[in-house]
């Protein structure tokens, strides 16, 4: 590693310590009144030994008085905010210790998000890049679609959800392809944006040179519009495959908690479970980074190979 | 000077005219526009900025449409002409596609005008020589250096044999030094392919090292103030610059060019 990569990871790893740090001081004050409340019934004495009273008093105050409780708000069952180390525990459970056919696995309920993800993705890109060349190649898609599709992203997502289940559902379509169709409306929306920039982003003398070629305006996309859009359309794809993951976890949540980190989400909050709704958050973002990663590698080496990255 | 010349005009403009419709009010870019270049002249326009000669060239390219008088590009309208591919264009900017080999970038109007592969290897091979670039047809530009991505355009507009070759300030981005080299180089180029070449630079030496014919012009409206038939023989030397006939004709467009800006 060159000395600014050193450098680099340590900022890095201050960052996370400084997160982490940051976590458990504020996992004190957010759990101590039901760690009192707790000790309270166990016997222990605390002060003011009266919850009515502990109620209305200021959370730091407490902690000065009952300093020795610090310990307890991290190991608490269902804490207000759980501890990193807790999150982490029930990370590990529920995904190395757990079979993955479990209906308690991570692993299981992010492969159900991650599939209808894909599938709303590849929908998504499918229809923005349609869409995109439509409007670059007509003036008159330019003007009625453009708008339609900004309009489509003001609508919040998780209002618009339950109808679509619910639409599909009476035309006997559901599972997979409703959810996938909530993340494909949210991830074309990047990818249509990012194209018509794309396909637009070759300047007047490279289409001057075009047509003293003589060249249709099919040779004008293959040879230069598409292949000029590469770096615009993986930037977008970048934005959309996170925008898809957030659709699939929305379109579990109206249809009752079955399966996908969206259920287990829902379940967490049924039954208070605090620990298991941080570790599906973190599912979803370690999914994400990691689809977002994989994207990034993927565009490394088509553009390597286009020769537009050195 | 050429007794070849005789024959039909490559290029004939007559009372041409052109005035673009701008937010600020029409511009008169072109105004009474009368040339005639025969084949195989190095023809040279040279004037201040705003003086039309791009406009010219674009008009020729039919790029750009007169509003007024004729323009004929071997005897077609130019737009005919355009569509017959009579013409190579070549950029101020050398505009190769960052994702092509400098061999694909040449393959460009050669995959569009549908030639075969196996002809497209032997031309791409015989404008790299051309233009010196022997063994670099599998870089990529932005492995080139200015002047050789300048050379690398060039032979694109070489490659698919048009007899026609338009210049806008090829190498107006250019350091003196790779300037003069390519200058050079296009003379025996030009020598060697007997094309014909439209040219436009606001550089008087370049313009007058160059050109058999030089085209002065002025701004306000575009107008040519003068035609130069130059006395320098075809054979070229880069000391040629120092002889009394080539400060001469110098002279004479520096002088052309003030009486253009008396005027205005």
């Amino acid at each position: 590693m060159t000395s600014t990569g050193v450098r680099s990871f340590w900022a890095v790893l201050t960052v996370v310590g400084v997160i982490i740090l940051f976590w458990y001081a504020a996992s004190v004050p957010m759990n101590i009144k039901g760690v009192l409340t707790e000790l309270e019934r166990a016997g222990e004495s605390v002060d003011p030994p009266n919850a009515a009273d502990r109620r209305d008093m200021n959370e730091f105050g407490l902690i000065l008085d009952n300093s020795f409780a610090i310990d307890e708000t991290w190991e608490q069952d269902r804490p207000r905010l759980p501890a990193p180390h807790q999150v982490a525990e029930e990370l590990w459970d529920s995904t190395v210790e757990k079979k993955i056919t479990s209906k308690r696995s991570l692993i299981y309920h992010s492969w159900v998000t991650l599939s209808a993800t894909m599938l709303g993705f590849a929908i998504g890109t499918g229809l923005g890049i349609l869409l995109a060349v439509g409007i670059v190649h007509s003036r008159v898609m330019d003007l009625s679609v453009m708008p339609w599709a900004i309009v489509s992203q003001t609508i919040p997502i998780i209002a618009l959800a339950p109808m679509i289940i619910v639409v599909l559902y009476s035309v006997g379509i559901q599972g997979i392809i409703p959810k996938a169709i909530i993340s494909a409306y949210l991830s074309f929306f990047p990818v249509v944006v990012g194209m018509v920039k794309g396909l637009r982003s070759p300047d007047a003398m490279q289409l001057d040179l075009l047509r003293t070629y003589n060249a249709s305006q099919s040779q004008g996309f293959w040879k230069l519009r598409l292949p000029a859009s590469m770096p615009y359309l993986f930037t977008s794809l970048k934005i959309g495959i996170a925008a898809s993951l957030v659709g699939a976890i929305v379109g579990e949540l109206p249809t009752g908690a079955v399966a996908g980190l969206g259920a287990r989400l829902l379940a967490g909050s049924y039954y208070g479970q605090t620990v298991q709704i941080w570790s599906a958050l973190f599912a979803a973002a370690i999914l994400a980074a990691c689809l977002v990663g994989l994207l990034g590698l993927i565009e490394r080496s088509v553009l390597k190979r286009m020769g537009m990255a050195q | 000077m050429n007794t070849e010349s005789t024959t039909e005009p490559v290029i004939e403009a007559n009372q041409l005219d052109l005035t673009f419709q701008t937010n600020d009010g029409p511009v008169h870019a072109l105004k009474d526009v009368n040339l005639s270049i025969n084949k195989g002249d190095f023809v040279s326009f040279i004037g201040p900025s705003g003086c039309g000669k791009t406009t010219f060239l674009r008009c020729i390219a039919a790029l750009e449409t007169p509003t007024g008088g004729t323009l004929t590009v071997n005897g077609m309208t130019p737009d005919e002409a355009r569509r017959n591919r009579a013409y190579g264009y070549v950029f101020q900017a050398a505009g190769l596609y960052p994702w092509r080999t400098i061999a694909k970038n040449i393959k460009l109007p050669l995959e569009i005008m549908g030639y075969s592969s196996a002809e497209q290897d032997e031309r791409v091979s015989k404008v790299l020589d051309l233009v010196d670039l022997n063994g670099f047809g599998g870089k990529f530009p932005w492995q080139l250096s200015g002047g050789m991505q300048q050379r690398a355009s060039i032979a694109r507009a070489l490659a698919f044999d048009a007899d026609l070759l338009l210049m806008d300030e090829p190498f107006g981005a250019l350091d003196e030094i790779v300037r003069d080299h390519l200058n050079e180089q296009l003379l025996a180029l030009w020598a060697r392919t007997e094309k014909t070449i439209g040219f436009v630079t606001h550089s008087i030496p370049e313009a007058v090292y160059l050109s058999t014919k030089i085209v002065v012009m002025s701004p306000r409206p575009g107008r040519i103030t003068d035609v130069i038939d130059s006395p320098l023989p075809k054979e070229r030397p880069l000391d040629i610059r120092d002889s009394p006939e080539f400060i001469e004709v110098a002279h004479r467009v520096r002088e052309g060019l003030r009486a253009g800006h008396s005027d205005d």
